[in-house]
This record gives C-alpha cells, sequence and structure tokens, in this order.
C-alpha cells in the first residue's frame, strides 16, 4: 500500500522533472528556430516578390559572398574590433574614476555634470568630421567617438550604483570599525556592481555604434568603411555580409561582457 | 521534564563568572550619559530637540532596555552611544573613556538584518573579523558554533535570500557576536520580525545572553519584550526626549516564555503601561 503510493510520487517527481527539462532544451532551442524561420522566409520571399538583389539580396547570396570575401571581412574585423576595444575600454578606464569623482566630491560632481549631459545631448555623429579633422583617417578618431558614445552610461550607471547603497549599511561597517576604504571595498563597490554591469552592457553595444559611425566619415578600413565602398559599388551582398559581421561583433562582445558579469556578481 | 532541569541547571552554571570562560574572557563596558543633548537641524534651517538631558549610569554587564514612543530619540541615543553619530552637547563614556569613534568591542544589531546579498551566511557573520583584521581563520570555528546555537546549523554556506525574515535576524545577532563584545547594541532588533517570531527570538536571545553577559542596550517599542529581556528598563519621554522611568527588572533568570503570566513580571508592564498612560502616549480605553 505504502510502497504503491511512494511509487506514484516518484512518477510524478520524474515527470516534472521531464517536464523542466524539455522547457529547458525548448528555451534554448527557440533563438535558433527563430532565425532559421526568418532566414527561410526571407530567401523564398525575395525572389517571390521579385525585389531587386541591389535592394536585398537573399540570405544565400550574403553568406556565399561573406565566405568568398572571408579574408577581407576578416581584415575589416580585425580593424573594426581594435577601435571597439579601445573605445570601450578608455570608456571604462576613464568613466568609472569619474564616476567615483562626482560621487565622493559633490563639487567635483556639480561642476563636471553639465558637461557631460551637452555632451551626451551632441550626437557623435556631429562630432566625426571635427575629430577625423584632428585625428586624420586613422584608427583614432573612431575610438574617440566610440569612446565619446560609450562613456556616458558607464559614468551614469557606476554613480546610480554608488548611490544605491543604504546609509545603514554605511552605519553597519562603521560600527565595525570600517575605513572609507573598507566601506568602498567590502561593501559600496559590490553593492554597486549589478548597476555597473547594466551600463557597461548598453556601453559595449554603443561602442560598436561609434566605431562604425567614425568609419562612415573617413576610414581606410573596417566594417563599416567596407560598407561605404560596397555601397559605392553597388555591391549589397556585400554591404549586407559586413552588416551581418558587425552584428555578430556586437553579440560576441555583449556576450563577453555578459560573461565577466556572471563571474563577478552573484545572480539573485 | 528532565532534560528541561538539566538545561537550567547548566545555564545556571554558566552565569557564574568562572564559567564563562566558554565564550573568552570578556571584559564587558560601562556606559555613562551625562546630560547629553541632541539637536537636528531640518533642511528649513530649524531646530529640533530631538534629546534633552538624558543621565544615565550603565554599570558592566547589564541589559538595560530602551523604551519610548516613535521619534523620542532613543535611536538616536543609541548611535551617538555607538560612536556613529556626534551629540550637541554633554558626555557620552565608555568605560570612562569619551566615545570618539565606534568601540571596538562593540557589536550592533540594527532592525533591519543588512546582510550582504552576495555573501554567504557564514561570510556574513565573519565580515567584522574581517574589517578588523583579526585573521578570519581563526574564528570560522566561532562563528559555525554561533550559528548552531541560534539555530542555523547547516545554513553557513547558503545566500541570506534563501533565508526567513527571523533566520536572516539570528544570522545579523552572530555577526555582532562573534567578535566576542563587550558592548551589545541593538536597535528594534525584532522590530520587523512577526509576533511568533518575535516572541520565540526573545526566549532564544534570553537564552544565549545568559551565557555571554555583556553590556546590552536594546532599543524597543514593546513593553513586554523590555521587561522579558532586561535588568533594568529606561522609559523615555516623546521628543525631547528624557528619562522619564528608571525600573530594576528583579524577575530571575534565566527567564522562560512562562515568565510573562509571573504576577511580577505582569506588575512591571503594568507601571510602565501606566506610564505612558499618564503621559497621553496611551489612552486607558
Amino acid at each position: 500500500m505504502r510502497s504503491r503510493s511512494d511509487r506514484a510520487v516518484n512518477e510524478e517527481v520524474r515527470e516534472r522533472q521531464r517536464r523542466k527539462r524539455y522547457r529547458t532544451i525548448a528555451e534554448n532551442l527557440a533563438p535558433f528556430v527563430i532565425t532559421a524561420f526568418i532566414l527561410i522566409a526571407w530567401q523564398v520571399l525575395v525572389p517571390w516578390a521579385r525585389i531587386s538583389r541591389l535592394i536585398l539580396p537573399t540570405p544565400s547570396e550574403i553568406l556565399t559572398t561573406m565566405y568568398l570575401k572571408r579574408a577581407l571581412l576578416i581584415s575589416d574585423t580585425g580593424v573594426t574590433i581594435l577601435e571597439v576595444l579601445y573605445g570601450f575600454v578608455s570608456a571604462v578606464v576613464i568613466g568609472i574614476p569619474l564616476a567615483l569623482g562626482i560621487f565622493y566630491s559633490p563639487m567635483f560632481g556639480k561642476s563636471i555634470y553639465p558637461i557631460l549631459v551637452a555632451l551626451q545631448t551632441v550626437p557623435k555623429v556631429a562630432l566625426a568630421p571635427i575629430l577625423v579633422m584632428w585625428f586624420g583617417f586613422g584608427i583614432l578618431p573612431k575610438i574617440a567617438i566610440s569612446f565619446l558614445i560609450a562613456v556616458f552610461p558607464i559614468v551614469i550607471a557606476t554613480v546610480v550604483g554608488l548611490m544605491s547603497l543604504e546609509r545603514d549599511m554605511v552605519y553597519l561597517v562603521r560600527s565595525m570599525g570600517a575605513n572609507e576604504l573598507q566601506t568602498f571595498i567590502k561593501i559600496r563597490l559590490p553593492a554597486a556592481l549589478p548597476s555597473i554591469f547594466g551600463g557597461l552592457k548598453v556601453a559595449i553595444g554603443l561602442s560598436i555604434v561609434g566605431a562604425v559611425i567614425g568609419e562612415y566619415i573617413a576610414a581606410e578600413g573596417g566594417l563599416g568603411y567596407r560598407q561605404l565602398t560596397a555601397n559605392l559599388q553597388f555591391d549589397s551582398a556585400l554591404n549586407f555580409a559586413a552588416l551581418m559581421v558587425i552584428a555578430g561583433c556586437g553579440m560576441i562582445t555583449f556576450a563577453a561582457v555578459e560573461t565577466i558579469e556572471r563571474l563577478v556578481v552573484r545572480r539573485r | 521534564m528532565t532534560q528541561n532541569q538539566a538545561n537550567n541547571t547548566t545555564q545556571q552554571a554558566r552565569m557564574e563568572p568562572a564559567a564563562s570562560g566558554a565564550t573568552k574572557t570578556v571584559k564587558s563596558v560601562s556606559i555613562e550619559l551625562i546630560d547629553v543633548h541632541k539637536t537636528y537641524e531640518t533642511s528649513e534651517g530649524t531646530d529640533v530637540h530631538a534629546l534633552e538631558g538624558v543621565n544615565v549610569e550603565i554599570p558592566a554587564g547589564q541589559f538595560v532596555s530602551i523604551v519610548g514612543p516613535s521619534g523620542c530619540g532613543k535611536s538616536t541615543l543609541l548611535m551617538m552611544m555607538s560612536g556613529l553619530i556626534p551629540l550637541t552637547s554633554g558626555a557620552i563614556r565608555l568605560d570612562g573613556e569619551p566615545v570618539s569613534r565606534p568601540h571596538p568591542r562593540m557589536g550592533v544589531v540594527f532592525q533591519r538584518d543588512l546582510l550582504l546579498d552576495w555573501r554567504r551566511i557564514l561570510d556574513n557573520v565573519l565580515l567584522p573579523i574581517e574589517i578588523k583584521r583579526w585573521g578570519r581563520a581563526s574564528y570560522v570555528d566561532k562563528a559555525k558554533g554561533l550559528l548552531a546555537q541560534v539555530g542555523l546549523a547547516g545554513y553557513e554556506s547558503r545566500y541570506p535570500d534563501e533565508l526567513s525574515g527571523g533566520m536572516r535576524q539570528r544570522a545579523a545577532i552572530c555577526r555582532a557576536l562573534v567578535q566576542s563584545p563587550g558592548l551589545l547594541m541593538m536597535d528594534e532588533p525584532f522590530g520587523a520580525l512577526d509576533a511568533l517570531t518575535r516572541e520565540q527570538m526573545n526566549t532564544d536571545l534570553q537564552r544565549l545572553w545568559v551565557t555571554l553577559s555583556n553590556t546590552v542596550v536594546f532599543i524597543t517599542h514593546s513593553i513586554d519584550e523590555a521587561v522579558f529581556l532586561s535588568d533594568r528598563v529606561l522609559v523615555m519621554s516623546a521628543r525631547p526626549g528624557r528619562i522619564q522611568l528608571d525600573l530594576e527588572i528583579k524577575l530571575p533568570r534565566p527567564r522562560t516564555a512562562t515568565v510573562r503570566s509571573d504576577p511580577a513580571f505582569i506588575a512591571y508592564v503594568e507601571r510602565i503601561r501606566s506610564y505612558f498612560e499618564s503621559a497621553g502616549i496611551l489612552t486607558k480605553d
């Protein structure tokens, strides 16, 4: 009697686990299924609707172009990624100390904030010609635009994160004899990390945008530059291929930031 | 029944000063408040007198509760004794020394547990040791022992968000006790808990304290809680806060939940209640 009911309970638990496993598999598979569906629809609908290949090439054409011009695209990717990394890293290296300054010195914060907001309001494309004039056609103006566009969300997210610590928490560690540095290391920084990573995730995408915009203005290489030349040569397939690679770069760099976040911040 | 009696005798034994070696020889801290005033400046620039002329002498090893209505400045008083906020005038002396910063042998428990959610329970309990740089490794056993004493054995490597409110506050108490404080400050530690958990926490704290015998300043709204836990209850008036009643609680320890129906216990509660009634803080009907 009892063993039978135990078996029934076991069966139910197994069933629940099975359902959970299916759900996990389905959740992981869903994005691939959706992407495949869109690509197939795209592939089929373009010839069916008689859309010119100049306006919209099919996925197969784009993939073929990606394969045929892989050497070109790889070297372009190298250029763009380098600009993005320099831009993003400099935004972190300058943005976080700037945020610390704003947080710890109200005077500094009050004086720097309007400048930051003004900078944020100016469209970065509007700065691009000036930066090209200053830094030439090389990698430097792209890094500058990438930096300028990425630094703002990092500063804001870090300041918000640093302010998120409650007053009682500060009293708690003070009661244990903590000094300012210990308060920062033991509680203020860890409490700010989720917010900081939120800012970093916005910033990494924006730093790609900045680099590509820079390449549109004036460049000698890079994925944005490749798009521009493909456009002039009416090579839509190459244009789209470069676009795909840009999107891929965005996904990979975003995933990299997310991975670091997972290692540093405990998930709730 | 026999088990209960055995329990009682061990607790009785721990009350002897010689037996307090289980928690190392902790030197309890005495407190002196001399004409303490606290005036706040509001954002509009007007002054608010939070405390006016508080004079108290707390001998080392006493469990003192401060009861008073909301906003009477009792938390402010505790913060000043803790060296966390400055006083406007007067003096506070711990062991004869004027307070200038948090006492190195002090543990504080706040109304909210303030556990760090990115640290495991054990790491939360060891936080004061890390901050004081006393060498974490030599306190791990002590921390585990304290957690076991409050019924949290097995929860050492859990995260705070996996624990209930009562369990979290128990962990916070362990965090305050891990350094064997000579002075324990508790600012409405059970105020955020439900009535049942609160009563249990009172019983547990009372039992735990009998083994510690350090000085405790306990802030509460609850008359019942104050009488149950304390050697002495200080009753404060509404703002500006002053000590209006200084009542010694002569109930034998260890106290169990049944002490609440003891006529002496009821008399103490009535005494404090009648002050609040006469002051218009409580109405009679």
